[in-house]
């Protein structure tokens, strides 16, 4: 099999420092990480911020060497060969502000074109019709101070693939646009890899209808460990003997949600105060299970304004394993910092 | 690729390219990174006042003083050299030193490092630009100054006076790429020791007056700085009456500013080459603002 990415029990510890006479601290953000992403695929990357997603992407670009274990990338060890990696790889990162503000948007796509030894004809050329494609060839000349955040988006994009790299890393690539604009950005996205499929690409994202849409396999990762990893149809068919239930209810004040979890057949319920009432997710055994629920918010003298059974999606696969939701792990996890 | 009028997407015409390698990748590095210097910068008018009409203020100061207390008539012709140097050292300083710490904060540090091209062709990029955009401020500001205080040049030594510029800027930028590496990894504090080293250095390294007045010790001390030796050497080269006030001759000037050359040049590889395996092994060095 050619594999155009490769780790076995990747490992990165990070040494944080504190003042001058305390021990830094040891930050583990990846452990033992076993991956093998094929030539031609669409690899998702999945998972709350924090959860390593983008040290592996900086190890495998060759910005950070392992703790332990190895990468390679297009068949070349990530510290032993990074000169051989670099000429076949490309990244870029949502939210970046890279590139010069005073240069247009030609300009600055043209010097980082010069850094991979593209003839200046071949790369306006190559930029004019990249351009064309994410919707931006009427600000070919306009300075990229003067881009919105969206625009300026779309050069980065342009700015990867530019160079028609061999495997290509997108980092939350539509992190800070506008719906319209991700959609743009994913569909091309799709496009770049069906066109060529020697072409690979590893997208780091922890929104999950991108990584449901868009990718052919995802792994899971949860603080530093990859969690599962599987093609989304393989990984939600996991939770398909389950019964999963959306249902709103007058506020569950009074009510904890560990409540719920004790009642048998209860797998995992998760709460979302809304404006005027609660939504609770709930994933279940199976349907029975729906009426001993009910009847814990009845004697509570709570009402259900609405309830629909659903299928089961990557969130939803999130949760059962790791046992809460993507959102509850980023708040968890800003509050920690923020103590 | 392009797009059809059905929105599909056809494969681009250069889709298989031929990249450059070695030498040819480092001269388009070199060559794209200078881009931004000699051609974004044109582009803040604000330049012209701030890199031309300020020094010549200063440059003005010092020629009414000089005047006003009787000094030696070739002083004028040195303090109007000096200004024009001061603009390389302002940019060494502001646009050398500091500028790796401010390509990581806009987060280009980590797409250097991982381009194919090698970090010495990029500070190059960045000297070179900074040379030329530097050089036409020097030359506004010499031709200027000059014709307001009717500066007379005689030239001794043609060859002698481009041999001591060129090893002056080469010494002068070397030591702007190594300091690069060095302010990159004192982080914030580098803008802080940027303003320190500014007007010291102003004081030291003779721009408005020669060095030998500082007595043999301490202009030996200011000698570090590149600039103080090649401006030593050019002031003698061009006035007629510069020998008697220069430090050292210029044969000696020249052989020094060699040695810092290629001291200057070898460190800033060496130390970019430390930097670039701290990035790797702390990662601390690229993290963009972000």
């Amino acid at each position: 099999m050619d594999f155009a990415i490769q780790t076995e029990r990747l490992g990165r510890i990070y040494k944080i420092r504190g003042g001058k006479k305390t021990e830094p601290k040891e930050l583990t953000a990846l452990q033992n990480v076993d991956l093998q992403v094929r030539k031609g695929e669409l690899f998702g990357l999945l998972g709350p911020n924090g959860a390593g997603k983008t040290t592996l992407i900086k190890i495998l670009t060759t910005l950070l060497g392992p703790s332990s274990g190895w990468a390679k990338v297009a068949g070349y060890d990530v510290i032993k060969d990074a000169v051989k990696i670099r000429p076949r790889i490309n990244m870029v990162s949502g939210g970046e502000s890279s590139g010069y503000g005073l240069l247009t948007v030609r300009e600055n796509l043209w010097m980082f074109a010069q850094f991979y030894g593209i003839t200046s004809g071949v790369a306006n050329k190559r930029i004019r019709e990249l351009l064309e494609v994410v919707g931006l060839a009427d600000r070919m000349n306009t300075k990229s101070s003067d881009l919105s955040t969206g625009l300026r988006q779309k050069m980065n994009i342009v700015r990867g693939f530019l160079t028609d790299p061999e495997v290509l890393f997108l980092d939350e690539p539509t992190l800070g646009l506008d719906v319209g604009a991700s959609r743009e950005v994913r569909n091309f996205v799709r496009k770049w890899i069906d066109e060529d499929r020697t072409r690979t690409l590893l997208l780091t994202t922890h929104y999950m209808m991108e990584a449901d849409e868009l990718c052919d396999r995802v792994a899971i990762i949860n603080q530093g460990k990859v969690l599962a990893c599987d093609s989304p149809a393989v990984l939600k068919t996991r939770l398909q003997k389950d019964a999963i239930f959306r249902m709103e209810v007058s506020p569950l004040d009074g009510l904890a949600v560990e409540q719920f979890e004790r009642l048998a057949g209860v797998r995992k319920v998760i709460h979302r105060p809304q404006d005027g009432y609660s939504a609770l997710e709930m994933i279940l055994e199976k349907d029975d299970v729906l009426s001993a629920v009910v009847n814990l918010l009845t004697s509570a003298d709570k009402h259900i304004l609405n309830l629909n059974k659903r299928e089961p999606t990557l969130e939803d696969v999130f949760v059962a394993l790791v046992g809460t939701s993507m959102e509850e792990v980023e708040r968890a996890s800003t509050q920690e910092v923020e103590a | 690729m392009s797009r059809t009028s059905s929105g599909t997407i056809t494969p681009v015409v250069h889709r298989h390219f031929r990249k450059n390698r070695g030498w040819r990748l480092f001269i388009q590095t070199v060559v794209g990174r200078s881009y931004p210097r000699v051609i974004g910068a044109q582009r803040e008018k604000s330049w012209m006042f701030f890199e031309i009409f300020l020094p010549l203020m200063a440059v003005s100061a010092y020629v009414f003083v000089y005047r006003a207390i009787g000094a030696p008539e070739e002083y004028v012709g040195f303090v109007v050299m000096g200004g024009a140097m001061t603009a390389f050292w302002m940019n060494v300083l502001w646009s050398m030193s500091s500028q790796l710490y401010w390509e990581k904060e806009q987060g280009n540090l980590a797409l250097y490092i991982m381009a194919p091209s090698s970090m010495i062709a990029i500070l190059l990029g960045m000297a070179v630009g900074g040379l030329a955009m530097t050089g036409v401020r020097a030359i506004v500001i010499v031709v200027v100054g000059s014709w307001i205080f009717d500066v007379q040049y005689q030239v001794a030594n043609y060859l002698q006076l481009f041999i001591v510029f060129m090893l002056a800027m080469v010494a002068l930028y070397g030591m702007g790429m190594m300091s690069a590496s060095l302010f990159l990894l004192l982080s914030r504090e580098a803008w802080h020791i940027s303003n320190l080293a500014q007007e010291p250095i102003y004081l030291v390294s003779g721009f408005y007056f020669p060095i030998k007045n500082l007595g043999f010790w301490l202009a030996a001390g200011a000698s570090l700085i590149p600039l103080t030796l090649g401006l030593d050497a050019m002031r003698q080269l061009v006035f007629p009456a510069g020998e008697t006030y220069g430090f050292l001759t210029v044969e000696v000037e020249i052989a020094i500013l060699v040695i810092m050359s290629v001291v200057f040049l070898l460190g800033a590889r060496w130390l970019l080459a430390y930097v670039e395996g701290l990035a790797i092994n702390e990662g601390r060095l690229t993290e963009s603002r972000r």
